[in-house]
């Protein structure tokens, strides 16, 4: 009712609109149309005018009502977060400054110079002198962008230190698995043949290679777990579509596509809980959002991220259980011990599951 | 037919008069299969009309889920039944609406529209010919659009809906069966309608270059052609040289879908499934997309600055500034088109060496850019302005093609586009400078070239309303939009409620909502004034209602099937002597005085 409702306003509006646009077609004839003419010419030319002084404010206004939604500009959480603020804060400067020059003079001169009987056009086809100068001054400019660009390009894209902490993740449609290394800090082999996820093995790892045998799963909806000021180094993988790692509080995004590993490295410098009380904020996380278009469910393929301190890091992985044992728990120690005091109380011997 | 052989053979202006109008033309030669290339660029221009009307209708209702994400709209399971189950947009229809949104807006619009109608129209009658080098494959190629067309359509109406892995279509997503509803059909027709459509765009671009280069007529040497030809020239040289990639990306792809190939695929688990493709690279396809993809971008731009060029020019009655210069800067501009592709797969794990290469390329693509916008500005300084619907259109367009080419900046550097890539702010850019902008040219030229398609004027009253409420409508819907982009919002993200970093911009999303409701309503309007001026519009009484230099304005007012009913007239002087030894402007028909100053 309330949708008819709406279309009948637009439809009568749209009547009006067009029954006054032809009846200002006679209006023109009958007053002449030269005179009517000018007198639009005029009207144009004058909002052209305000268009351009309402736009400038709008520009600003929009700038204080949504400068502050932009999760802290200035102050990423992460190193290269910070970069990529510096080389924004270059940019915005110097196309600020472009902006509101060019649009003030094509405004301006579209006011200025309107149809006016006193005057006339002038004949003015070309100046090489000016035309070298606006070639050489934008040429200039470049040249510094994009030599500040490239400079925070190839540190952000340059190698991990050796100190960095590896972090498998495996984007699928749509969640997020992370492997940690274990104590060996090498992520064991893996084939995507392998993968069976009734067998405990989502992510395809062979377990014959023995550096599989401490490396640590976290599930779908699990966050990923970071030390503050440790730089961190994300060797990424999709199982079936392209997928894409996207940090927008630390200003990183990485593809993730299958069949081709990628990597990103990074050092988170603020925590979790520094972020909750900066932002004043309880409900604070770390959230990866997928950026790159995997079908149906893109828009909620979210994951988070926990950024703590070492010891706290350290308590939370001492609790986890390497994806091997629970692959295998025959094989594994801490339950064989208990197996082997339940198998002590009762002597039945009960078959190994094999599954 | 044999008339037309004639018309290519003797396109030399002295001798080849009357004889075109002698043969009797029926409804649907004229109509229908017509081969007259001024008919060919209204059937470009009203299907193109068509794809807007439905593009457009498309962004309005994913515009409601993303201004409304809470709120049910019965009426829509009304027409939409499952797809809108509810009232409420599901995801699958939501991606499907994005999809072809892109695809129609992008390729049916902003290039069969702009460039086929006015590639069509203009370079016969600016360049002064009869027609087209070959009418029959001018012919050809909107049959072959008409075609693509039929083919998108009809996807529409599948079972599994058309496709709906955006219109970059990237593989595997697009590729398998499993990934997607859209990844079904609907994605086999969309890649046969794209095949169609770009064999539609190679006939005419082959058309438009072979026309230009060889049937100007006597005395039109190439540095004496207005800008538009340059413009298209330049157009059809990167469409010619870049869709055939897209094509051979799209074959292997329908190879990948159907035939058990590996080209885009390797170590896939869909599903459930295991699937036996190794070796294969997704991110291939992407090289081959894009190396169409962004010349594409200025396929849709570079006409629209041809005829902004022209237009500014004509209206404020003063040459264009520094015409070499502007020829210059088109041709860097094709030049460079073909040379920064990657720069849309920054952080696709490309070599950041290599990637180093695109950015540095991608920025210079700025230099003949503000060439361009100092020029359009320099044009203006000291004229003597009418605005026209057209010349606002115009003017419209240098505002927006600055505010977007600047945003193109921070894109364009690679370590700023790490944070904003396939964020709302890539969605604000490329809307501002090359949707919008170009559609703003496109409009321009209508609003300047309607009197020469039908003999009528769009009603100038309506004219200016429609301007002044998509001038600031753009605005206001894409402008703001940068900085959910700024704050990381992802582009393709139909509901950001769940969302902590995301979920506080509610109000913005309701209000460009809104303003989009209210800018297609205006375009509405505009389609109106379109189809009721081209019978009850008012009459043009002189054949050169803006005063122009140019030769289309030399023709009868409503030219028959060879343009001019004499001798096609020779040219003695570039097209942009206005305001020169007092004269308000002098047509290139007109030899040069003598006394005439020298200087241009």
């Amino acid at each position: 009712m309330q949708t008819t409702f709406i279309i009948l306003i637009l439809l009568l509006g749209f009547l009006i609109t067009f029954q006054i646009a032809k009846a200002s077609e006679y209006v023109a004839v009958m007053r002449g149309e030269e005179k009517s003419r000018k007198q639009t010419n005029k009207i144009n030319a004058f909002l052209l005018l305000v268009f351009l002084i309402l736009g400038l404010i709008g520009v600003y206004y929009c700038n204080e009502k949504y400068g502050g939604k932009i999760l802290q500009f200035g102050s990423a959480a992460s190193d290269h977060g910070h970069d990529v603020d510096n080389m924004l804060k270059i940019t915005l400067v110097i196309t600020g400054i472009v902006f509101v020059i060019t649009q003030i003079i094509l405004f301006w001169f579209a006011y200025k110079y309107q149809e006016s009987d006193n005057r006339k056009a002038y004949f003015y086809p070309h100046n090489n002198k000016l035309e070298v100068l606006w070639t050489a001054v934008p040429a200039i400019v470049l040249t510094v962008m994009v030599g500040f660009g490239l400079y925070y390009w190839f540190r952000i894209t340059g190698e991990a230190p050796a100190n960095a902490m590896q972090i498998e993740v495996t984007a699928s449609q749509f969640k997020w698995e992370f492997r940690y290394p274990g104590k060996d800090k090498v992520l064991g082999k893996k084939y995507f043949k392998a993968i069976n996820e009734s067998e405990n093995n989502p992510l395809g790892q062979l377990w014959e290679d023995s550096a599989n045998k401490d490396d640590i799963y976290i599930a779908p909806g699990d966050p990923m777990h970071l030390v503050v000021n440790k730089p961190v180094r994300l060797i990424i993988n999709a199982k079936d579509v392209i997928h894409d790692v996207g940090l927008s509080h630390f200003r990183l995004k990485m593809d993730a596509v299958p069949g081709t590993p990628t990597t990103m490295w990074f050092t988170p410098t603020k925590t979790t809980a520094q972020m909750k009380k900066d932002l004043d904020d309880p409900d604070f996380v770390f959230e990866i959002s997928c950026d790159q278009m995997c079908g149906v469910g893109h828009y909620k393929m979210r994951g988070s991220i926990v950024v703590e301190s070492q010891e706290e890091f350290d308590f939370w992985m001492a609790k986890q259980k390497p994806k091997f044992y629970l692959a295998h728990p025959e094989k594994d120690p801490e339950a064989m011990k208990a197996k082997a005091d339940s198998s002590n109380v009762n002597a039945a011997v009960v078959p190994q599951k094999n599954n | 037919m044999h008339g037309h052989a004639e018309v290519i053979t003797h396109h030399d202006v002295h001798h080849d008069e009357h004889h075109v109008h002698h043969h009797k033309e029926t409804f649907i030669t004229k109509y229908i299969f017509s081969q007259d290339h001024k008919t060919i660029g209204k059937q470009f221009l009203i299907t193109g009309i068509v794809w807007a009307i439905i593009g457009g209708l498309f962004s309005v209702l994913f515009r409601l889920q993303l201004g409304f994400p809470e709120q049910t709209f019965p009426i829509l399971e009304t027409f939409f039944g499952r797809w809108a189950a509810g009232g409420v947009i599901q995801p699958e229809f939501y991606y499907a609406l994005v999809t072809i949104h892109g695809t129609v807006l992008v390729f049916f619009v902003l290039t069969a529209g702009l460039s086929g109608t006015f590639a069509n129209l203009l370079i016969p009658l600016q360049i002064g010919a009869r027609d087209m080098a070959s009418p029959f494959l001018n012919m050809l190629s909107y049959w072959f659009f008409f075609i693509a067309s039929v083919i998108m359509f009809s996807s529409l109406f599948v079972h599994t809906g058309p496709a709906s892995g955006g219109w970059t279509v990237y593989p595997p997503l697009s590729a398998l069966h499993q990934a997607s509803k859209g990844s079904e059909i609907g994605m086999d027709l969309w890649l046969v309608s794209m095949a169609m459509f770009i064999v539609s765009s190679l006939l005419g671009g082959l058309n438009y270059i072979a026309t230009i280069l060889n049937m100007r007529t006597k005395g039109m040497s190439m540095t004496r052609m207005p800008l538009t030809m340059w413009a298209i020239l330049f157009t059809a040289i990167l469409g010619v040289l870049s869709f055939p990639v897209l094509l051979s990306g799209a074959i292997l792809l329908l190879f990948d879908r159907n035939l058990g190939t590996s080209f885009y695929l390797s170590d896939i688990y869909v599903a459930g499934q295991i699937l036996p493709n190794e070796g294969g690279s997704a991110i291939l396809f992407q090289h081959l997309f894009w190396f169409l993809g962004h010349p594409e971008v200025y396929i849709i731009l570079l006409p629209a600055m041809g005829m902004v060029s022209e237009i500014l020019s004509v209206n404020s009655r003063k040459p264009i500034f520094g015409y070499m210069a502007m020829v210059g800067s088109l041709f860097a501009i094709c030049i460079l088109a073909f040379l920064v592709w990657a720069h849309h797969m920054f952080v696709t794990g490309l070599n950041p060496f290599l990637g180093a290469f695109f950015v540095l390329l991608t920025l210079l693509i700025a230099v003949p850019s503000a060439i361009k916008v100092f020029n359009w500005l320099t044009t203006l300084w000291r004229g003597n302005i009418r605005f026209t619907p057209a010349t606002l259109f115009a003017i419209g367009f240098v505002s927006l093609f600055i505010s977007g080419g600047l945003t193109g900046l921070f894109l364009g550097n690679s370590t700023i586009d790490i944070h904003l890539h396939d964020t709302k702010f890539v969605v604000a850019h490329f809307h501002i400078v090359m949707g919008v902008a170009s559609m703003f040219g496109m409009h321009a030229g209508i609003y300047h070239w309607f009197p020469k398609m039908f003999g009528r004027f769009l009603n100038h009253t309506l004219g200016y309303i429609h301007f002044w409420i998509t001038m600031v409508g753009a605005y206001l819907i894409f402008w703001p939009m940068h900085y959910e982009g700024l704050a990381g919002v992802p582009r393709r993200y139909l509901d950001l409620r769940e969302w902590h970093s995301f979920n506080k911009f509610d109000d913005l999303n309701k209000m460009i909502t809104v303003v989009s409701i209210i800018v297609f309503a205006a375009q509405l309007m505009f389609v109106f004034n379109f189809f009721y001026s081209i019978f009850k519009g008012r009459k043009v009484r002189t054949p050169n209602p803006w005063g122009s230099n140019t030769l289309e304005w030399t023709t009868p007012i409503n030219p028959g099937h060879g343009n001019w009913p004499g001798e096609i007239p020779e040219v003695h002087r570039w097209a942009y002597d206005y305001a020169k030894d007092g004269r308000e402007f002098i047509p290139q028909t007109e030899p040069i005085g003598p006394n005439e100053s020298t200087d241009h």
